[in-house]
């Protein structure tokens, strides 16, 4: 069998996405607990251009005296403690849907969330136009990221999922390149979920309708572009839970020292 | 050997994020970082205003697009006698004063304002909580007047002074010329083909439809031209600007 080769002059990750990785990661945390504080103003969620209190929103947090709840249409889910009556480290009771350990600030102040949420959303966005531009330019999309006619077969996919079942097939990636399931995963974050997000967050602004309309309309209402937003950070989150769960399965210091000063990238067997 | 390293991990991340926490507190309290952070308001004021049309029209809407019951917030009443007693008689005695930078200052009863040439549009009301809400508004185009009053050279923003109160202040906004000859800027005095409701603002309310709610002012009493923001409540060019970090333009 031939041996493994390692390329020298290429690092697994290249600088400029471990530069970008680890902004990124910081402007997604400040985004999504400033994003919460936001939330805060007004816990609930619509469909359309228009949604107010007196209107139905599908998805909202709310409070009573002793209880909080979270209600998606119909069905109402008790959260108390920690969403919508929780207890503050003071021991006090507070009201706010998200508590204070999810936010930024940690008591509620929508001006500093804002301020918070749009200073992070231009390093993150101008961060992530950088990325795209330079990765599709030094070929790490194509030569790490495109995924080949053979991998789209359902049986290539069944068979990378029933591998990531076992932990000790995920234990041995981590050197060769992506496989199917990692490659949808990346894909799909950086060029669809993180877009995503700039552009619902644009569509949200009433300067932005002025500007281009069509960008309001293509979310479907400014109250729809607002649930999209908050959908796209739920799906971020779960993206983020995953991903620190396979690093800290396939070998979490590997995986970090990797991620800091660059690793080792191996060819697969020829 | 792992099971440790993944447990120090799993700590360490939990103590980062307790320290992560009380950092952005701490980093929150310090009024040099709030100004780093603000300083993605004058990004987003150059750049909306440089992505369109400078005079673009937010979108209108048809009136089967409107909010069943449009949502008012804020003031629901200015509350005070001079108020109660304008309102008793249909606001008949409502003076619009524009003070300040013009070269013909002049007041408007409500009188002459209704037999001025009127705009009606049905606008999306974007509240900064999140919250929207359609509904068809009628007033005096804001270029009618600032045309008949005649601006000075110096001018540079419009103050809106209103009846209202919160907190024991004044409410107050402030847009600049730009937004005040924007087409869409009207002193609205009709909601939904009917009379402002008190709790909307009546009698006059300004309708600036490319920024955010709290720049709206209600219950609006006079319209004072200036050179700068400086001398005005806190200087900040607004209420919310002066009690809380809200930022003066709120086009997101």
């Amino acid at each position: 069998m031939p041996e493994e080769t390692i390329i020298p002059a290429q690092p697994r990750h290249r600088l400029t996405t471990r530069i970008w990785h680890w902004i990124n990661a910081l402007c997604l945390i400040t985004l999504l607990m400033s994003g919460l504080t936001i939330f805060n103003a007004h816990p609930r969620l619509y469909w359309g251009e228009y949604g107010a209190n007196g209107d139905y929103a599908w998805m909202a947090v709310g409070s009573s005296d002793t209880m909080g709840y979270l209600r998606f249409g119909d069905l109402r889910i008790e959260t108390t403690g920690v969403l919508g009556n929780w207890q503050d480290d003071q021991g006090r009771t507070q009201k706010w849907a998200f508590p204070g350990w999810a936010t930024i600030p940690s008591s509620y102040s929508l001006a500093d969330g804002r301020r918070w949420h749009f200073f992070f959303a231009w390093i993150f966005s101008v961060g992530l136009g950088l990325f795209i531009l330079r990765s599709l330019w030094n070929r790490h999309v194509q030569q790490d990221l495109r995924i080949g006619l053979q991998e789209w077969r359902p049986s290539a996919i069944w068979n990378s999922i029933k591998s990531h079942l076992k932990l000790s097939n995920i234990r041995q990636t981590g050197e060769q390149g992506y496989n199917i399931i990692q490659k949808l995963s990346y894909v799909g974050v950086i060029f669809v979920l993180l877009p995503s997000m700039i552009f619902s967050g644009l569509a949200m602004s009433p300067a932005m309708d002025a500007n281009w309309p069509l960008l309001t309309d293509i979310f479907g209402g400014r109250q729809s572009a607002r649930s999209l937003h908050f959908i796209a950070a739920f799906l971020l989150v779960l993206f983020f839970f995953v991903h620190i769960a396979m690093v800290l399965v396939s070998g979490p210091v590997r995986q970090m020292t990797a991620m800091i000063f660059g690793g080792k990238r191996k060819e697969p067997p020829a | 050997m792992t099971i440790i390293t993944r447990r120090k991990l799993i700590t360490s991340a939990a103590i980062g994020a307790g320290g992560l926490l009380s950092g952005c507190d701490a980093l929150n309290r310090s009024s040099t970082f709030q100004d780093v952070l603000a300083s993605a308001e004058t990004a987003n004021f150059a750049v909306q205003r440089a992505l369109g049309d400078r005079m673009a029209l937010a979108s209108e809407y048809t009136l089967a697009d409107r909010s069943p019951n449009f949502r008012a917030n804020g003031t629901r009443d200015p509350g005070t006698a001079d108020y109660a007693s304008s309102a008793a008689q249909g606001f008949a005695d409502w003076q619009l004063r524009l003070t300040g930078l013009f070269k013909k200052p002049q007041q408007f009863s409500m009188a002459a304002l209704l037999s001025m040439p009127q705009r009606t549009q049905i606008t999306r009301h974007d509240c900064v909580e999140g919250w929207s809400a359609i509904g068809q508004w009628t007033g005096v185009p804001l270029k009618i007047l600032l045309d008949l009053a005649q601006l000075q050279g110096s001018a540079q923003f419009l103050v809106f002074h209103c009846a209202d109160r919160l907190g024991g202040r004044p409410y107050y906004e402030s847009i600049d010329l730009l937004d005040g000859f924007h087409p869409q800027t009207i002193l609205a005095h009709r909601l939904n083909g009917e009379s402002l409701p008190i709790e909307n603002g009546a009698p006059l309310r300004l309708r600036v439809e490319r920024q955010l709610g709290y720049k709206h002012a209600k219950y609006v009493t006079g319209i004072e031209a200036v050179a700068s923001l400086a001398g005005i409540g806190e200087g900040k060019g607004g209420y919310w600007q002066d009690v809380a970090n809200y930022e003066w333009y709120a086009g997101i």
